[in-house]
């Protein structure tokens, strides 16, 4: 089988996907391997809306791994990052609901990643209740 | 036994001595053209006489970690040494072609791309170093942008102290109260590096954060 060219439909719009990854599919996955996969989704010209957040050193390793491969992977220009977290307002019930959810699934659940790569997404526009998406057209 | 414990006192007394006059590392983040260099300048200049680095318009000035040693700063009769490290700024994508609008030749663009990729890593490396940050930000910007987030959460998990400032205080877009309610849990200082406005006040918070 032929094997195809990583980042070889980078920067193509037409024909973008939009991956949905629940947390359980990184929950036992090492940095490394977290960071790998979500790399190669993002590599394979999709958005990725994942379930939860990274940790802070691995968000910032993935930007380090982000910076490390432009230049080296065609059409890579890097990523566009954004985290809506949804626990910080709400009732005691509200924040032990999701304080147990959160330590039953070993994450943060009740986040949302959304990473896409920065020759389709233009823009994130973040503020603490919503995140807008701007493509490049 | 009895000369042993005494010299062991005597060592920890004097390395504690030699550490606490070792240079606060102060470190200089946040995303590129904030005004990081600009503000490390301004206290190089009031302290020293010479500044760390060159500011320039045009995006990822700062590619390399510049340093100055031996920066003593002076507030209220109080004085700390501090070794000042002003950081490249942290992007999570670079396009050479965002250089181009500058009049920059193909061959410049790519190159100060390649290098400014080398400095965001270069940066995220020196997290772990610093004794103490401050993290600037353009008060005329979004201040929800995931790399301050990122920067912060970092700091927070090496139990490192955060300073805020809202630099561009002078530009009348600046909005610093945007900035204190998205990162409520820290003192915020505006301040305009350029022309040196409210730089006390930020002293003030700095002799505080690093006591």
């Amino acid at each position: 089988m032929k094997k195809r060219k990583r980042g070889k439909d980078l920067g193509r719009i037409k024909g973008f996907s939009i991956q949905f990854l629940p947390y359980s599919e990184i929950k036992d996955l090492d940095s490394d391997e977290r960071i790998k996969k979500i790399l190669s989704i993002v590599l394979g010209n999709n958005i990725l809306i994942l379930q939860g957040k990274l940790k802070a050193d691995e968000e910032a390793r993935l930007i380090g791994d982000t910076m490390a491969m432009i230049g080296h992977v065609a059409n890579f220009k890097g990523i566009e990052l954004a985290v809506i977290t949804g626990n910080d307002e709400g009732n005691i019930y509200d924040k032990m609901k999701f304080g147990m959810a959160n330590f039953l699934t070993g994450g943060n659940v009740n986040a949302i990643t959304i990473i896409g790569p920065a020759s389709i997404v233009k823009e994130m526009k973040r503020n603490p209740k919503k995140i807008e998406l701007l493509l490049n057209g | 036994m009895v000369i042993k414990v005494f010299k062991n006192f005597i060592k920890s007394i004097f390395s504690k001595m030699f550490k606490s006059k070792e240079d606060i590392k102060l470190g200089f983040y946040g995303p590129p053209s904030v005004g990081k260099t600009s503000l490390a300048n301004r206290i190089c200049k009031d302290f020293t006489g010479e500044e760390i680095g060159k500011v320039s318009k045009i995006p990822h000035e700062t590619r390399k970690v510049g340093f100055k040693e031996k920066v003593e700063i002076e507030y209220k009769g109080k004085k700390l040494m501090f070794k000042l490290v002003d950081t490249p700024g942290i992007a999570t994508k670079i396009d050479y072609e965002d250089f181009l609008k500058y009049n920059m030749k193909k061959k410049d663009a790519k190159k100060r791309a390649k290098e400014a990729t080398q400095g965001v890593i270069e940066s995220i490396k020196w997290l772990d170093d610093m004794d103490a940050v401050v993290i600037v930000l353009d008060a005329t910007e979004n201040p929800y942008n995931q790399v301050n987030i990122t920067i912060i959460g970092n700091l927070v998990a090496r139990k490192i102290p955060v300073l805020i400032v809202a630099n561009k205080t002078d530009l009348k877009k600046a909005d610093i109260k945007k900035i204190e309610s998205a990162f409520p849990e820290y003192e915020v200082i505006g301040l305009s590096a350029k022309y040196g406005e409210n730089l006390e006040e930020f002293y003030e918070s700095l002799f505080k954060l690093v006591k």
